[in-house]
């Protein structure tokens, strides 16, 4: 193998799961050290420059850092990384001194966000420092997007939404609510610089099935329902109710309808329980509070009495595993099922939709009616026209509409500067920054805690379920935090390997706890990950690989379960190894760690 | 040295013995020895080459005396029984143990200072004596402890760190071992592990007193260029011999086509040590070469390296003693203590 280049800020980046796999590559273990450190503000702030809303993601986010951990391969469960991210909103203090200003004298380019959701939000932040002004238009009567109108309040309380929705408008955005956007010819008339659409994907799927049309009265679907609900045109549902679909929202829907006064509610959901699409930990909420789950039930038909919704005919199919992780569905031979029910809430899908551009402004769509979209850039194949979060490349978690958002202001930045917006781009960058102070002293935790997962508290079940106002996880306290913080490993902090100093005397092969070290011939990588002390077989993590060594070796190490406690540091004569933390600069406008 | 505990958890995917334990169960407590040092990569080795040979801890007895060295056994097989005992008399405990219980294990673990100066002649007498053992010198030619004076193994000319030459001649305890009766000996190097691994297995399940001289770099006081134990001096002056290569009982025997000519020894316990001999003239079975070989490689400054000598049929003491097969801290009372009627039969003998 080729001596491995770690000056590229993809490699050590990767090393890095949890930012890695994070879409705004939040430093996570910078934070979680913060958090540690009983440094909450900072913590915060090293967040909300990254992904703009820790403390609603710190409640709500799809978390795809926590299966990247590499705590699930070095032992089973992740460093519970997003409740962590809440311990340092909940405990945060005074955040004001570390805002950045905005300038009172404008640069004189107008930008037009619409929609008023996590997207429009990020980019009003990552550019208002730069003195842009701007205009942001939305339908609903306060900003927030789907993080107001769909994420029941048992999950995200309000007080915590609109301190950080405020937070953004207050820094001088000139929000205009209650607008209903109706043409894109109108919004190109207003002459902006740039416009950036982020209004989501705000239309649910719907269910064309015998019956349907008869008992209209008695189905909503699930994100307006949801909607009305925290808009408080609806405050009940009565009688049986049963929520089609396997998502969040189906998850969503069924917790808000026990709260408002159903009688039973069930989930329904076509495939098996494996692949639904919910997060784990969603599931395990909703059947906590007694809601069934019943899976490998495919609806046939609603059955009414002159209108009035009496029930619904499933079939019964059973999932065959593909060998690709995914079935297919068979009938299993059972009767079909009836279940007999008064509402129906449809949570089996959203688009993003569009209705109101028109199709000959210069916006490119595809055959599923998406925006064609520069993926670099998010510019539609209009060249002011730019789209983020669930309208630009359809329904994901909050976390995607900040990473894009950051694209997309440095897309209209440089347009504004008369910049080519791919080529100028700044580039990504990492820096090395040694840990070591002293003989056996590291600016890091090195020691490996082996605590297992802790559990966040609860509120009291049925308190929680009388009412939908009251938050269901109570968060980590600060002790709990600390004690949870703990458990990163602190993957930022890496072996850096210089080959001039080693004397290959073997003390880091000898004390590494993961036999990740190997001094060895050199082969092609298949070679190698079989002859390492321990066999590489985890192909997507990279094999560490030095320039040949004086004895014609070269050291290999491979990065899967490498600890990082730093013991082949501690324990190398020559200081040929070194923890150093890696910085990944990732390319953001109005960064507060750059400033 | 470093005071961060390693960590107990381990790799997923690291092999379990026949036992079911993996190397790391074969561990001992954390190293205090100095980054770097040798020692640790013998300790290492120990760890490894038992974990291999499924050995149960609970069955060694690992001995020492005092230095580096000596308290390398706190740092492997933490679930063994060990003797750390008084300066260069680790022998005399080694002796005992083995005499007491001939089925245990014995590793002896000493260095330079221990077995080639105050304890030389308690070294000379348990290789006469043929304790069945394994006997390793942990060998940097310097007294690390106290800060870098010269040892008794120093070559003779080698500098000490200031550059001051060694103007001693140095004992080597190879040829010490092969003269006075030991039936197996080696000499290797802490960094080669591939070497010394195999060696250390043969070693454990060598029946009689087995040899091995391993140089092990003082990376603190000995590391230094006008040393001839430093990593870079023995890597540049090292010449192997024979390599041994291990092989389990009912293992697959797979073909080797490296070099040189293969020779299998049977072991005691069944399995097979497959000699390669990298000079084709070279004998390990020929006590006499072998200590003519010895002193002349040292004469060109060569350090010769693998098994140097081996006699498998070898007897050990307790075949010297006539001893009981059954260890003897195992015989109950009415064996030990015969009674009168017996003694005056003895006593009768004697008259």
């Amino acid at each position: 193998m080729k001596a491995t280049n770690i000056a590229d800020p993809n490699y050590f980046h990767k090393v890095v799961d949890c930012q890695w796999a994070c879409p705004a590559h939040t430093p996570v273990p910078d934070y979680i050290r913060l958090i540690a450190e009983e440094r909450f503000t900072e913590a915060y702030m090293l967040n909300w420059d990254s992904n703009v809303f820790p403390g609603i993601l710190g409640r709500t986010c799809d978390r795809p850092c926590e299966p990247a951990c590499r705590r699930v391969r070095t032992e089973e469960k992740p460093v519970a990384i997003c409740r962590l991210k809440r311990v340092a909103a909940d405990h945060k203090g005074d955040i004001a001194d570390f805002l950045p200003r905005v300038p009172k004298k404008k640069n004189g380019k107008r930008i037009c966000l619409m929609g008023a959701g996590p997207a429009s939000l990020a980019v009003a932040r990552d550019l208002l420092p730069l003195g842009y002004e701007i205009d942001m238009f939305d339908r609903d009567p306060a900003g927030g997007g789907m993080m107001r109108s769909q994420i029941p309040a048992f999950r995200l309380p309000a007080d915590v939404l609109e301190e950080e929705v405020d937070l953004i408008l207050n820094m001088g955005v000139n929000a205009q609510f209650g607008y209903e956007i109706t043409s894109m010819k109108e919004m190109l008339d207003m002459d902006y610089d740039a416009y950036f659409v982020g209004t989501g994907a705000p239309r649910g799927r719907d269910l064309e099935l015998p019956g349907r049309q008869e008992v209209d009265d008695h189905i909503s679907i699930g994100i307006d329902w949801l909607s009305s609900v925290a808009f408080g045109h609806t405050s009940s549902i009565s009688g049986k109710v049963i929520v089609m679909g396997g998502g969040n929202t189906a998850m969503d829907c069924c917790r808000t309808s026990k709260r408002l006064g159903a009688e039973r509610v069930t989930v329904v959901v076509r495939s098996a329980f494996d692949v639904m699409k919910a997060s784990e930990w969603e599931k395990e909420d909703a059947m906590s509070e007694g809601i069934p789950i019943i899976n490998n039930r495919p609806p046939k038909e609603f059955l009414h009495d002159n209108g009035k919704l009496t029930g619904i005919v499933f079939e019964c199919v059973r999932p065959i595993p593909d060998g690709k992780g995914r079935y297919r569905y068979e009938p299993s031979g059972e009767p079909d099922v009836v279940m007999e029910c008064d509402h129906v809430l449809m949570a089996i899908g959203q688009e993003n939709h569009c209705p109101w551009v028109e199709r000959d402004v210069g916006i490119e769509f595809d055959k599923w009616d998406c925006p064609i979209l520069d993926e670099d850039t998010l510019q539609s194949s209009h060249p002011k026209i730019f789209f983020g979060g669930d309208s630009a490349l359809g329904p994901e978690n909050i976390i995607w509409a900040s990473a894009h958002a950051h694209k997309a202001a440095i897309s209209i930045h440089l347009m504004c500067q008369g910049k080519d917006i791919l080529k100028d781009r700044p580039p990504e960058g990492v820096n090395l920054i040694s840990q070591k102070m002293g003989v056996h002293q590291w600016s890091y935790d090195a020691e490996h805690d082996d605590a297992k997962r802790f559990l966040v508290p609860h509120a009291n079940k049925r308190k929680a379920l009388d009412n939908i106002k009251i938050e269901v996880e109570l968060g980590f306290d600060a002790r709990l935090g600390l004690k949870e913080a703990q458990r990163c490993l602190n993957c930022d902090v890496q072996t850096v390997f210089t080959e001039s100093l080693c004397i290959e005397c073997d003390a880091c092969v000898d004390i590494c706890p993961m036999d990740c070290i190997t001094f060895t011939p050199n082969a092609d990588e298949p070679e190698l990950r079989t002859s390492l002390t321990a066999p590489a077989e985890n192909d997507e993590q990279d094999i560490y690989v030095s320039e040949e060594l004086p004895t014609g070796r070269i050291m290999a190490k491979d990065e899967d379960v490498c600890l990082h406690c730093g013991l082949c540091a501690e324990r190398c004569p020559t200081h040929a190894w070194d923890m150093q933390k890696s910085v990944i600069h990732t390319p953001q406008l109005g960064s507060y760690a750059a400033g | 040295m470093t005071f961060v505990v390693k960590p107990r958890v381990r790799h997923p995917l690291l092999p379990v013995n026949e036992l079911g334990l993996t190397r790391r169960d074969y561990e001992g407590s954390v190293s205090t020895l100095c980054a770097g040092c040798g020692h640790d990569s013998v300790s290492a080795a120990i760890v490894q080459a038992c974990a291999e040979l499924s050995l149960p801890p609970h069955k060694f007895a690992k001995v020492s005396g005092i230095g580096c060295s000596s308290k390398t056994p706190s740092y492997f097989l933490s679930h063994s029984h060990g003797f750390n005992s008084v300066h260069g008399r680790m022998p005399s405990v080694a002796t005992g143990a083995n005499l007491a219980n001939r089925e245990l294990y014995c590793i002896g673990v000493s260095g330079d200072g221990d077995s080639a100066s105050i304890g030389i002649g308690q070294f000379a007498h348990i290789v006469r004596r043929r304790i069945n053992m394994l006997y390793v010198v942990d060998n940097n030619g310097t007294y690390g402890l106290t800060k870098g004076q010269f040892s008794a193994t120093n070559d003779k000319g080698s500098t000490s760190k200031k550059g001051v030459p060694n103007l001693y001649e140095p004992i080597d305890l190879v040829s010490m071992a092969l003269q006075i009766g030991a039936s197996f000996v080696a000499r290797s190097f802490s960094g080669d592990k591939r070497q010394l691994v195999p060696l250390i297995q043969a070693g454990l399940m060598h029946k009689g007193f087995a040899f091995i001289d391993v140089i092990s770099p003082c990376v603190a006081f000995n590391n230094h260029n006008g040393s001839t134990k430093s990593y870079d001096y023995v890597r540049d002056h090292s010449e192997r011999l024979v390599s041994a290569d291990f092989i389990a009982p009912g293992a697959e025997i797979t073909v080797d086509y490296d070099s040189g000519a293969l020779e299998d020894v049977a072991m005691p316990d069944g399995s097979t040590l497959r000699l390669r001999k990298l000079d084709e003239d070279y004998d390990p079975r020929d006590r006499i070469q072998a200590l003519t070989q010895v002193q002349r490689s040292a004469e060109a400054g060569e350090v010769v390296t693998g098994l140097l000598y081996m006699d498998a049929d070898a007897a050990d003491c307790h075949d010297v003693l006539g001893t009981p097969s059954a260890p003897l801290n195992a015989l109950d009372e009415s064996v030990l203590c015969p009674g009168t009627e017996a003694l005056e039969g003895v006593n009768a003998q004697l008259r």
